[in-house]
């Protein structure tokens, strides 16, 4: 894989790193402590192109933490509260968008 | 039921303790992700959107109560209690951890079960008809030579590093419940008119990207030429597939690009230098893969027993017998179709619960065996006739017996953006939305047959090229939209769908599904044209104008 540091990156609006966690596969987003957290709320936030490419290569170097980094789009309100800024991302964040069968 | 030998066996176990130690050095960080991946897509595992999913493989779907009950094991052990049957004679778990994949894998091999030839570019799991070996008028068990190709491609380095992955389909029956023609090859067993069995062999069919019906490449090859056939095929295919382009890199498209006629002289010529090598087929060799399959011991039991004749009284049993049971070979036996469609749920699924009470089923009524068809439906079998109403009882009670099979409501549906990353749109509540607009049995039997796929996008694993109502959800702005084709169908005269117009909104597909059913009643000739048949005979106009109309 080319480092991130390498590649072109553009965001267009606040942005997180996401990825999966290595050991089990759940979402995860990387935090601005160099660490990955399963809550969104806990997220590095990023607001440029460098800082972007900063923080995924950081993700991208943990290799054993979480696999498949990538930047997506996030919205922060004025309370500071993040939203994911896309359906995808939504669906990873609150799961599935259908009941599952009932657990026994 | 095939009985698998000991190098079967031993292959397989030792399968599982490389896959232990090749997690454990990812886990360690010994390995990276880009060294694991390729192991871990070996072993059928993928990553999606929230978790892992872990597919395992049912060569020519069929299964033994005592693996399905080790599916439920596993579903119930490492997952969320259920698990997706899917398109491929597959099953899939959504949530599998990383660090619980080896011992799933270890407690599925106790019963012979693997994820071999599940993914990766490479021979995947050769599918056959779900009703091999028990359909009437069926020429041979299909599932003999499907074995003869397995035995002969796993592991095989010919077929472990082709340009792309690798889909074989057989039928011996002619009505096509494989979808031959949508494979990149497609056999259809046949009798010479000296009586020898051989295939008409089909090349280039496939989904997708770029969607083909595959070509007749060869009218009769026989079985003892199979292998060697095969083989042909993929050498000339391996000699020119484009390894530099992913999409491009499909037999079909090969086989697009050079011409069938050219494509055909090729694998001729090379089969010429094959033919009469290692590679032809021992009558013997047939005959010990034909023993390993084991069929019961059929009584003679009447063909209509007192016990149907009285439950034809009930509504609700024959609602379920028209559409769920069909002919079997012995006349004292039915095939009984599951429907995994229950009104309102996602299509395929099937709970710990239902996996453990569908073993015991099939142990009661169908001589212990399963089968996993591509339309995301389970089948019993061998069930006797005098069996059927007690089964559907108990059926019923499982929520197991939805009168639906073949119907409006029998969907198929992948994953889409629910579970998928590859997705662009949601395919399952669009499925369960549809089931609920048309849950009146009467109104689904008025219809008739019509099938509905859906994907959530062009990797097209919801087959909706081919579905008579396909629908390929995209991505638009932000925003999920659908395009809605009509006329496609996957059996023996399969058919790639049209387009009706531009795509519509999550919101408005049910709708749009409602309005074309709707035109098709009022445009059908007599209720035995099917929704395919009148959309060949009238084209697509009429349909688009009534969806486009009001929109
Ligand atoms: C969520 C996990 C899945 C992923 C990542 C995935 C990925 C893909 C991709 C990339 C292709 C396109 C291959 C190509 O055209 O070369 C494909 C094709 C296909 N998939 Fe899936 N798939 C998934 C789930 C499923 C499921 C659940 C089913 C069954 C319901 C399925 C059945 C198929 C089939 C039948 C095709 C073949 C289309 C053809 O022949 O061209 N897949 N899949
Ligand atoms: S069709 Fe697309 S969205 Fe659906 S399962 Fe296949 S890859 Fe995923």
């Amino acid at each position: 894989m080319t480092s991130p540091l390498q590649q072109k990156i553009k965001i267009a609006g606040p942005s997180i790193v996401t990825a999966n966690r290595t050991w089990d596969g759940i979402v995860v987003y990387r935090t601005a402590n160099k660490g990955w957290s399963a809550e969104l709320a806990d997220a590095a936030i990023v607001r440029n192109s460098d800082e972007a490419k900063v923080l995924l290569a950081e993700a991208v170097a943990d290799d054993v933490g979480a696999i498949g980094p990538y930047i997506a789009p996030v919205q922060v309100g004025d309370d500071g509260v993040i939203e994911p800024g896309n359906l995808r991302e939504q669906i990873r964040k609150a799961g599935v968008t259908i009941e599952l069968p009932a657990q026994g | 039921m095939y009985a698998y030998d000991e190098i079967d066996r031993t292959l397989v176990n030792e399968r599982v303790s490389e896959f232990r130690d090749q997690v454990q050095r990812r886990l360690s960080g010994e390995l990276t992700e880009d060294e694991f991946k390729m192991l871990r897509l070996q072993n059928g595992v993928y990553l999606q959107l929230h978790a892992y999913m872990f597919r395992v493989a049912i060569p020519y779907g069929t299964l033994a109560s005592n693996q399905l009950r080790q599916l439920a094991h596993v579903a119930r052990k490492y997952d969320r209690g259920y698990g997706h049957f899917t398109t491929r004679q597959n099953i899939q778990f959504n949530w599998i951890k990383l660090s619980d994949l080896p011992d799933a894998l270890a407690d599925l091999a106790e019963v012979g079960i693997h994820a071999m030839q599940t993914s990766g570019n490479n021979m995947r799991n050769v599918t056959s008809d779900q009703w091999a070996g028990v359909a009437p008028g069926e020429i041979e068990d299909p599932r003999i030579w499907s074995e003869l190709i397995r035995q002969h491609t796993t592991l095989h380095p010919e077929f472990s590093f082709l340009p792309r992955k690798f889909k074989i389909a057989i039928t011996a029956s002619d009505h096509d419940r494989a979808a031959i023609k949508v494979h990149d090859i497609g056999l259809r067993l046949i009798k010479s008119e000296k009586g020898e069995t051989g295939f008409e062999v089909l090349v280039g069919g496939g989904l997708g990207r770029t969607p083909f019906i595959g070509k007749t490449i060869k009218h009769f090859v026989h079985g003892r030429d199979l292998l060697s056939y095969i083989e042909a095929i993929l050498r000339v295919y391996n000699q020119y597939g484009r390894r530099d382009n992913i999409y491009k890199a499909r037999i079909k498209i090969l086989v697009h690009e050079l011409g069938i006629e050219k494509f055909s002289r090729e694998v001729e010529e090379e089969w010429q230098h094959l033919r009469n090598s290692s590679l032809q087929i021992d009558d013997e060799v047939i005959e010990d893969i034909r023993s390993r399959f084991i069929y019961p011991a059929y009584e003679k039991l009447p063909h209509m027993p007192d016990e149907l004749r009285q439950a034809a009284a009930e509504p609700d049993f024959e609602a379920w017998r028209k559409n769920s049971v069909a002919p079997h070979k012995n006349p004292g036996y039915s095939i009984v179709t599951i429907s995994l469609k229950p009104i309102g749920a996602p299509p395929g699924d099937a709970t710990a619960e239902q996996m453990d009470a569908l073993a015991d089923l099939a142990d009661k009524y169908s001589f212990g065996e399963l089968r996993v068809g591509h339309e995301q439906n389970l089948a019993l079998p061998h069930v006797a006739k005098r069996d059927l109403p007690a089964l559907w009882k108990a059926l019923d009670k499982l929520g197991l017996a939805t009168p639906n099979v073949n119907l409006i409501t029998d969907i198929i549906a992948c994953p889409g953006l629910d579970y998928c990353s590859l997705a662009n749109a949601r395919s399952i509540p669009i499925a369960q939305e549809l089931t609920r607009r048309f849950a009146n049995h009467e109104l689904a039997n008025l219809i008739g047959r019509l099938h509905i796929n859906i994907s959530g996008c062009i990797n097209a694993c919801g087959h909706h090229h081919v579905g008579h109502i396909g629908i390929l959800g995209v991505e638009k702005n932000g925003e999920e939209v659908y395009q809605i084709t009509i006329g496609g169908r996957a059996d023996e005269s399969a058919a790639l769908g049209n387009l009706i117009g531009p795509g519509v909104k999550f919101d408005e597909v049910a709708d749009v599904v409602e309005d074309i059913v709707e035109a098709y009643l009022a445009l059908r000739e007599r209720p035995e044209e099917l929704f395919v048949d009148t959309v060949k005979r009238l084209g697509v106009e009429p349909f688009k104008e009534r969806v486009y109309a009001t929109r």
